[in-house]
C-alpha cells in the first residue's frame, strides 16, 4: 500500500523536475469541453473533437483564425462551369508526421473509407454531395464509385451529384480531413492510439490519457512549421464548466471553451474581456408537432410563438449567453446575402403582440374558458427547465395550459426520432457549415431525421428544390429567404434564442479571434510572457 | 479459516451473475440508445452504426454475446469512447480512483479514531462538544460544496495548490481531504459511542481493576472492541471510496472511473456501466469479506469453521 502511495509521487515529482528543464518550450493549457469519443476524424461528431482535428490535421481547406477559408493542403483549386466537378492542386510540401508526402490518393482513400458503411461514420451525410456518396454509405455501391479520383500525386478531382455552392465549407468540417492510408491498413481502429497515428497537421499527438489530457508537440513535418509558435499543446476535459474558470484564475489554463452561464455576470465584473461571448451558428428552438391536431392551426402555432419575450430569455434566464431569435438563420451566416426572413411581427412591441396573439387563439377557439393543453418536453438540464416555465408562463396569458415532460437527453431525442408521441419539443441546431441551406433543410418534409415538426409543405419543399439548383449565390439567397418567409409565416419551429459561443481567453494567449464558427486553430496562436 | 475464505468467494460467483443480469437488462429497459445524442442521426448512418455495436441482434443474443465475452475476461469496447475498451478505460481509471480513495481512507481512519477516542475519554467535557460539532457539520456539509470552495480558496486565492487536475503530487491533496472530511466525521462518531461502551464493559473494568495503566486498558483492551462497529462500517464504505466518486471527480478534473457511472448511464454506454457495476459489486464483496474476517481475528466470540 505504501509503495502504491510513493511511486506516483516520486513519479509526479519527477515529472515536475523534467518540465523545469524544458522551460524554454511554449506550452498552450487548452481546455475543452470534454473528451472526444474518438480521435478517428471520420467517427467524430462533437465540437470538442472539431478542436483537436484541427490542430492534428489538415484538410483541403481550412480556416483561418478569422473562420475565413484559406488553403489547406490544396494550394490552388477550380471549379468546372457547371458547378459539379472540383479540381485541387496538392501543395509540393505536405507532408505527413512521418515524412512521407500527403499525395491525392490519400484523400481518396479516406473520402472512400467515411462512406463505407462499416466505417459507422456519424458524419458521413455531410458529405452526401459528393457523387454516389449516399450510396455507398447505403450499402447500395461499392466505395470505389465514389466521385472522388487521383488524378495524379498532386492533383484531386472530385465530382458532385449536383452543384454546391457551399461545397468548401463542408470540406472544412472534420469529416473532410485526410486519414493516412498506411497508418490505418497496418492498425485498423487502433490507428488513432499515439504510438500509431500520423498526421498531416501543425501537431502530431504525444498522448492521451481519458478524464485528464491530450498531449500533442509541434509536427515538424508541417509544411508550415516554420510559423507555428507553440510547441506543445495539453487539451484539458471539462465535463464542468465552473471547474474550468476556477483553473483559468488560477493561472492553470489559458482558455476555456465553455463558461457556465449562471456565472457569466459575476465573471464579467471579476475578469472583463477575458470573457468572450460571441454569436454562433446555433439556434435554440421548440418544435411544433403537426401530426397532433391541437398544433395543426397555423393561427394557433403563430401565436405560440409570437407571444414569447425573447429579450426576457436571453438576457435574464441566460445571463446574456444567447441572443433572440426572430427567425431560424442565424445572422452572419455565410451565402446569405441580405440576411434573413424574420418574423412579420418581430419589431411590434410586446404588449401588442399579445393582444395579436389572444385574438388568434380566440379566432381558432381558444380562450378562458376553453385553454389549449400542451405538453412540452425538454432534456432536463437547469437552463432549458428555466426556460421552459418562463415560457409556460408566458403562454398562460393566451389561454395555454402547458404540462411538462421532462426525460434526459438520450431518452429525449430517441422520443423525437422515433416517434410522435410529443406535442411541443425542446431541441436545437448547431449549424455544421455557414450556409442557410443547413438550417432551413431541417423542416424539408423528406427530413426525417430532424423535422420533428413533422411538417410537409410542397411550396417550401418546392423552393428548396429550386434552390439546390441554383449556381448563382445571390438569386440563391432571395430563393432562400422566401424559404425562410414561409418557414415564420407556417412556424413548424418556433425559435427563440440564437447560441453564443462562450470562452475565456487569457490576455497572454496571442492570435485568438472570436467568430461565429468558433474555430481556433493553435497554429495561428501564440503565447506572450 | 481459508476454508471459509474460499466458500464465500465461490458464493460471490452466482451473486455477481445477478447482478450483471439485472443491470444488463435493467440498463436496456432505459429509452433511448447509445447514439441519441442532441444530433440525432441519418437512420442509415444509425444502422451502420448500430451493426458495428451488434445492437441490430435481439437483445438476448447480446445479452449471451456479453456474457461470452466476459467469461474470457473481456469487458468489450465502450459504445461511445470508441478508440478504447472498457478494459482500458477502468485501467486508466481505477489507480487513480484507489490511490484517491485509499489515502482518504487511511487519513481518515487515523484522524477519526483519535478524535473519536479523545472525546470518548472527556465525555461531556467541551473536547468531546466540539469534536462531534465538527463531526455533525463534517456529515452535512456535501462534498459538492466543500470541494469548489477548497479548489477557491487554496488554489485560486491562496495559489497553494493547483485547483484542479492531475499532474503534480500536491494535485492529490484538496480532492483526498474532500473525500476524508465525512469520513472523519462519521469514524470519530462511530468510536466514540463504541469506546464509551466499551470502557464501560466488564472485561475494562476487569481490567483496571487488575491495575493496569490507563493506557493500557484504552489501547489494548478498549479500543479493540470499540473498532468493531467501524470495521463493519469500513466494508461498504472502502469499496465506495475505492471506486471513486463522481462528484470529487468532476470538479477536481481527475481521471478517475467515479465519473464513468453516472457519464456511461446517461450516455447509454451499456458496455462502460456494465464493467463499472462488475467492478464495484466485486469490491463490495471482497471488502465485506475482508471485514467479516476482521472481526474473526478481533471478537474472540466469532468464529468461523
Amino acid at each position: 500500500m505504501l509503495k502504491a502511495l510513493i511511486r506516483p509521487l516520486l513519479a509526479g515529482a519527477m515529472l515536475m523536475s523534467a518540465a523545469g528543464f524544458a522551460a524554454a518550450e511554449t506550452t498552450y493549457i487548452r481546455g475543452n469541453d470534454g473528451d472526444p469519443e474518438t480521435l478517428d476524424q471520420h467517427k467524430t461528431s462533437l465540437v470538442a473533437e472539431a478542436h483537436l482535428m484541427r490542430d492534428l490535421y489538415e484538410g483541403l481547406v481550412v480556416y483561418d483564425n478569422k473562420a475565413k477559408i484559406i488553403p489547406g493542403v490544396a494550394e490552388a483549386w477550380s471549379v468546372s462551369d457547371d458547378g459539379t466537378v472540383y479540381t485541387f492542386n496538392l501543395r509540393g510540401d505536405a507532408k505527413w508526421s512521418n515524412g512521407d508526402p500527403v499525395v491525392a490518393e490519400d484523400f481518396v482513400f479516406s473520402l472512400q473509407r467515411i462512406m463505407t458503411p462499416e466505417t459507422g461514420a456519424k458524419y458521413a451525410n455531410i458529405l452526401y454531395p459528393i457523387k454516389n456518396a449516399e450510396a455507398i454509405n447505403k450499402g447500395e455501391m461499392k466505395p470505389e464509385e465514389l466521385g472522388a479520383k487521383a488524378v495524379d500525386d498532386k492533383t484531386l478531382e472530385i465530382t458532385l451529384a449536383q452543384p454546391t455552392p457551399y461545397f468548401l465549407e463542408l470540406l472544412t468540417h472534420q469529416s473532410g480531413l485526410p486519414v493516412n492510408p498506411g497508418a490505418v491498413k497496418a492498425h485498423g481502429s487502433d490507428f488513432v492510439k499515439p504510438e500509431n497515428i500520423v498526421t498531416n497537421g501543425a501537431y502530431k499527438l504525444v498522448s492521451f490519457t481519458p478524464g485528464d489530457k491530450i498531449v500533442m508537440e509541434k509536427n515538424e513535418n508541417f509544411h508550415d512549421a516554420a510559423n507555428v509558435k507553440i510547441d506543445r499543446i495539453e487539451f484539458v476535459p471539462f465535463e464542468d464548466r465552473a471547474t474550468c474558470v476556477r483553473r483559468f484564475e488560477a493561472g492553470e489554463v489559458q482558455s476555456c471553451s465553455d463558461l457556465p452561464t449562471e456565472q457569466i455576470k459575476s465573471m464579467k465584473e471579476r475578469l472583463g474581456d477575458q470573457v468572450r461571448i460571441t454569436p454562433y451558428l446555433g439556434t435554440y428552438y421548440y418544435a411544433l408537432n403537426q401530426e397532433k391536431e391541437s398544433l395543426q392551426d397555423p393561427r394557433v402555432r403563430q401565436a405560440l410563438s409570437m407571444v414569447i419575450d425573447r429579450q426576457f430569455l436571453g438576457d435574464e434566464i441566460w445571463a446574456g449567453a444567447m441572443l433572440p431569435a426572430y427567425s431560424l438563420v442565424p445572422p452572419g451566416i455565410g451565402n446569405y446575402e441580405g440576411g434573413g426572413a424574420q418574423a412579420e411581427w418581430a419589431d411590434t412591441s410586446l404588449i401588442d403582440r399579445e393582444d395579436k396573439a389572444i385574438e388568434l387563439m380566440k379566432e381558432a377557439g381558444y380562450g378562458p374558458d376553453k385553454p389549449l393543453k400542451l405538453e412540452l418536453s425538454y432534456n432536463n438540464s437547469e437552463n432549458h427547465k428555466n426556460t421552459a416555465t418562463a415560457i409556460a408562463d408566458m403562454w398562460k396569458a393566451i389561454g395555454v395550459d402547458v404540462q411538462f415532460n421532462v426525460r434526459d437527453l438520450s431518452a429525449h431525442y430517441s422520443n423525437l426520432r422515433d416517434t410522435s408521441d410529443y406535442e411541443v419539443a425542446r431541441a436545437g441546431w448547431i449549424g455544421d457549415y455557414s450556409d442557410p441551406q443547413n438550417f432551413l433543410f431541417l423542416v424539408e418534409s423528406d427530413n426525417t431525421g430532424f423535422n420533428y415538426a413533422k411538417y410537409k409543405n410542397p411550396d417550401y419543399d418546392a423552393l428548396m428544390d429550386k434552390a439546390a439548383a441554383e449556381t448563382d449565390l445571390v438569386k440563391r439567397a432571395d430563393i432562400l429567404r422566401e424559404a425562410e418567409a414561409l418557414f415564420m409565416k407556417d412556424v413548424p419551429f418556433v425559435p427563440l434564442l440564437f447560441y453564443s459561443s462562450l470562452s475565456l481567453v487569457s490576455p497572454k494567449l496571442v492570435g485568438w479571434e472570436d467568430n461565429i464558427q468558433n474555430v481556433h486553430g493553435t497554429r495561428f496562436m501564440s503565447i506572450s510572457e | 479459516m481459508l476454508g471459509y475464505a474460499v466458500r464465500r468467494l465461490l458464493g460471490a460467483i452466482p451473486t455477481l451473475f445477478l447482478v450483471i443480469t439485472f443491470s444488463f437488462f435493467l440498463m436496456r429497459v432505459a429509452p433511448g440508445g447509445p447514439f441519441d445524442r442532441e444530433r440525432t442521426l441519418e437512420a442509415k448512418v444509425l444502422e451502420n452504426l448500430n451493426r458495428v455495436f451488434h445492437l441490430d441482434r435481439p437483445i438476448w443474443e447480446q445479452y449471451f454475446y456479453y456474457l461470452g465475452n466476459l467469461a474470457r475476461g473481456d469487458l468489450g469496447p465502450s459504445f461511445i469512447y470508441r478508440d478504447f475498451s472498457v478494459q482500458q478505460l477502468l485501467g486508466n481509471g481505477l489507480p487513480v480512483s484507489i490511490q484517491l480513495g485509499g489515502t482518504a481512507l487511511l487519513i481518515a481512519l487515523l484522524i477519526g479514531s483519535l478524535l473519536g477516542t479523545i472525546a470518548a475519554l472527556r465525555q461531556n467535557s467541551w473536547v468531546d462538544y466540539s469534536v462531534i460539532a465538527t463531526a455533525t457539520f463534517g456529515i452535512t456539509v456535501p462534498n459538492f460544496v466543500v470541494a469548489p470552495l477548497l479548489s477557491l480558496i487554496f488554489g485560486v486565492w491562496l495559489s497553494l495548490l493547483p485547483a484542479g487536475g492531475w499532474n503534480s503530487p500536491g494535485s492529490m491533496v484538496l480532492p483526498v481531504v474532500t473525500l476524508a472530511l465525512p469520513q472523519i466525521a462519521i469514524i470519530a462518531r462511530l468510536i466514540r459511542g463504541s469506546t464509551i461502551e466499551a470502557l464501560r464493559s466488564d472485561h475494562v473494568r476487569t481490567a483496571r481493576a487488575y491495575g493496569l495503566p490507563t493506557r493500557m486498558v484504552v489501547v489494548v483492551h478498549a479500543l479493540r472492541a470499540a473498532c468493531l462497529p467501524v470495521i463493519s462500517y469500513l466494508g461498504p464504505a472502502a469499496a465506495a471510496l475505492l471506486t471513486g466518486s463522481v462528484v470529487v471527480e468532476t470538479i477536481f478534473g481527475l481521471p478517475g472511473i467515479g465519473r464513468y457511472f453516472v457519464q456511461g448511464a446517461l450516455n447509454r454506454d451499456y458496455t462502460l456501466v456494465m464493467g463499472t457495476v462488475i467492478i464495484i459489486a466485486v469490491f463490495v464483496v471482497v471488502f465485506n469479506l475482508i471485514v467479516d474476517l476482521l472481526y474473526a481475528a478481533l471478537d474472540p466470540r466469532v468464529r468461523y469453521d
